[in-house]
């Protein structure tokens, strides 16, 4: 069977999630949207996928495509899954919409032997410059709603995930800052020029085994 | 109350009596070498199932969908009924290129134990006596009606149904298909149900038994030797239920305070409101096709569906292993089974690491929602099924694209 087209519209930190996959593996995508990644992992990778998205319009498009989908709460629904349910638990740009971002990412790390987790960057030069030279709340491409209508509640920094991630004990296996323009930073460059020229960024994690 | 004429209600009566006993449909007699250990611990043998299929088997015997009905469907869930001449209770959803699509899926429906259409129930003549069981017949559970489905499936050598699809009390029997049955399950449907019945739906239930058994022509169950029918107690029992089936929302849609024909009210106790109209004639058309002690039966096996209770107070328990893919689907104005009933199986079902998908569909319809037109019900439904399908290597239907 030939490989199916990956369409050109794909997001690029989709494409580096699908790259950190492994083949068969069974993937949780916390906070799917429209199954989008769940699709690419399933055409690409042949992953067995699982959805949870909050909006309701969203879980039954996907539902109607034959993903495996439910509608839940990443603050509340994750603690119904047991350790290590699943090779991988993603969640995608939706951190900084939970409630209660440290328990979410204890969880995705619980469930899954590995997290995924891509996130915007409020450290990111164009989002500093609006703040101190507007005195606003910066709405740019990637943070496209006033902060009225925003779902962000818990906006952070590449700087700041990273403390997290110290703060949580947990492993960074692979940390990587997409631009503007979707290109990957040189993972050369120090995380301070990843803060300041990321516009989002994907890390993978595992926890660290605590004796 | 009723203004059905002597001969009218004559002809549904005797021809509802003969069905019960010589269905229409295909049926399958398990012998009394086979019997059925039943939830009570009582012995059933011999009982028949009746049933009516949809579409054709494949060769690999991969395609069947299991279809359950709810406490008052049977087996004539896309075809018309032998009673009311009207079509199948659920013809929006079963049928070539339908949501369950009889161009690739074979549909299999039961009628159910204790139910009143051609399998064995309280209306059936019991072999020991040549009577109508009546309340000798054994109370049964919704485990009980899965297990004498069982040898229907296996008579008709299949190993592994592709689905078993229901709402209400068919999902009920869904969920005990896959906890009781789960490696002959690949994918289950349960929709517009629970785990467990409610307090308040034991109490709706207790209220329709209590008019069936206060009307004086039940005498104590065993109407059908005496000749009698006690159609206004189960007429009552009808018309409480079916209010639980709409939502508030739905009948004041539907009704709002309208008169039924009438410029003013009529100071009298004659059905002045639409909506009075409307329960009367639900209560009447039913006790013309349903057999008031089979509605009994099938209500108390309902109340004491208690899913995790079977399995140590654990629903998860009840999963646990399962490979079975499952689809839950609630409706947003369903108050006899609300959404937060199905997100119990979900949360079961993800304590297990089952494959699970939920969808809850918009709808002012109420409980009643599953058995009309509700197109984002019948997209999910495709859409699962199809994907299933082709993960199972089933061969595509005319509508199953």
């Amino acid at each position: 069977m030939l490989a199916p087209a990956i369409p050109s519209t794909t997001r690029v930190d989709h494409l580096l999630i699908a790259e950190m996959v492994a083949d068969a593996s069974r993937v949780l995508d916390v906070g799917c949207g429209d199954g989008a990644l769940l699709q690419l992992l399933a055409d690409t990778k042949n992953v067995d996928g699982r959805g949870i998205e909050i909006a309701r319009e969203r879980v039954n498009a996907c539902v109607t495509r034959g993903l495996s989908v439910i509608q839940g709460d990443a603050d509340r629904d994750l603690a119904d899954y047991p350790d290590d349910a699943f090779d991988c638990a993603i969640l995608s740009l939706t951190i900084q919409a939970t409630r209660q971002p440290k328990t979410v990412l204890e969880h995705l790390l619980r469930i899954g032997r590995r997290a995924i987790v891509s996130f915007p960057n409020f450290g990111h030069w164009q989002v500093r410059a609006q703040l101190l030279f507007t005195g606003r709340m910066p709405v740019t491409e990637n943070l496209p709603e006033a902060w009225y209508v925003s779902p962000n509640a818990h906006l952070c920094t590449i700087k700041d995930f990273a403390n997290l991630c110290r703060v949580m004990n947990a492993r960074v296996e692979r940390a990587v800052a997409f631009n503007a323009s979707g290109q990957q930073l040189g993972t050369w460059l120090p995380l301070t020029v990843h803060n300041l020229m990321g516009e989002k960024a994907v890390f993978m994690l595992t926890r660290t085994r605590v004796h | 109350m009723n203004t059905a004429s002597p001969r009218e209600f004559l002809n549904s009566t005797d021809v509802r009596v003969l069905e019960a006993n010589s269905p229409s449909s295909d049926y399958i007699d398990v012998p009394a070498s086979r019997p059925l250990r039943l939830d009570c611990d009582r012995l059933l043998a011999p009982f028949r199932i009746a049933y009516k299929t949809y579409g054709a088997l494949n060769a690999a015997k991969s395609n069947a969908v299991l279809v359950a009905h709810a406490l008052t469907g049977d087996q004539y869930a896309a075809s018309q009924h032998p009673v009311t001449q009207k079509p199948g209770w659920w013809e929006t959803m079963i049928g070539p290129g339908k949501p369950i699509d009889t161009d690739r899926f074979f549909v299999i429906c039961p009628n159910v134990l204790g139910g009143c259409m051609g399998s064995t129930g309280p209306a059936s003549i019991n072999a020991l006596t040549g009577k109508p069981w009546g309340l000798d017949f054994p109370v049964i559970t919704i485990g009980d009606m899965v297990d004498a489905q069982v040898p229907l499936i296996d008579h008709l050598g299949i190993d592994q149904l592709f689905c078993v699809v229901g709402g209400s009390m068919g999902g009920m029997q869904v969920l005990e298909w896959a906890a009781r049955h789960g490696p002959r399950v690949y994918t289950a449907v349960p929709i517009a149900t629970a785990a467990w019945h409610s307090s308040q739906n034991i109490a709706f239930h207790e209220v329709g038994r209590q008019a069936v058994m206060a009307d004086p022509d039940w005498r104590q169950g065993r109407y059908l030797e005496l000749g009698t029918e006690p159609r206004n107690g189960l007429a009552v029992a009808r018309m409480a239920a079916h209010i639980t089936y709409l939502s508030e929302e739905a009948l004041q849609r539907k009704f709002g305070r309208s008169l039924q024909d009438l410029a003013a009210k009529t100071f009298s106790f004659n059905a002045d409101f639409q909506v009075e109209s409307y329960l009367r004639h639900q209560g009447s058309t039913f006790v013309d096709r349903f057999d008031a002690n089979s509605y009994l039966y099938i209500t108390r096996a309902i109340d004491y569906f208690d899913l995790a209770a079977e399995h140590g107070d654990v629903l998860a328990n009840a999963f646990k292993g399962t490979k079975t893919r499952f689809c839950v689907v609630s409706f947003t104005s369903d108050w006899l089974y609300p959404t937060r009933e199905s997100r119990e199986i979900v949360q079961a079902l993800n304590a297990v690491a089952a494959n699970v998908s939920f969808v809850e569909i918009e709808s002012d319809k109420g409980h009643d929602a599953f058995l009309l037109e509700e197109p984002e019900l019948f997209a999910a439904v495709r859409g699962f099924l199809n994907a299933a399908a082709d993960k199972r290597g089933l061969n595509s239907g005319s509508g199953g694209r």
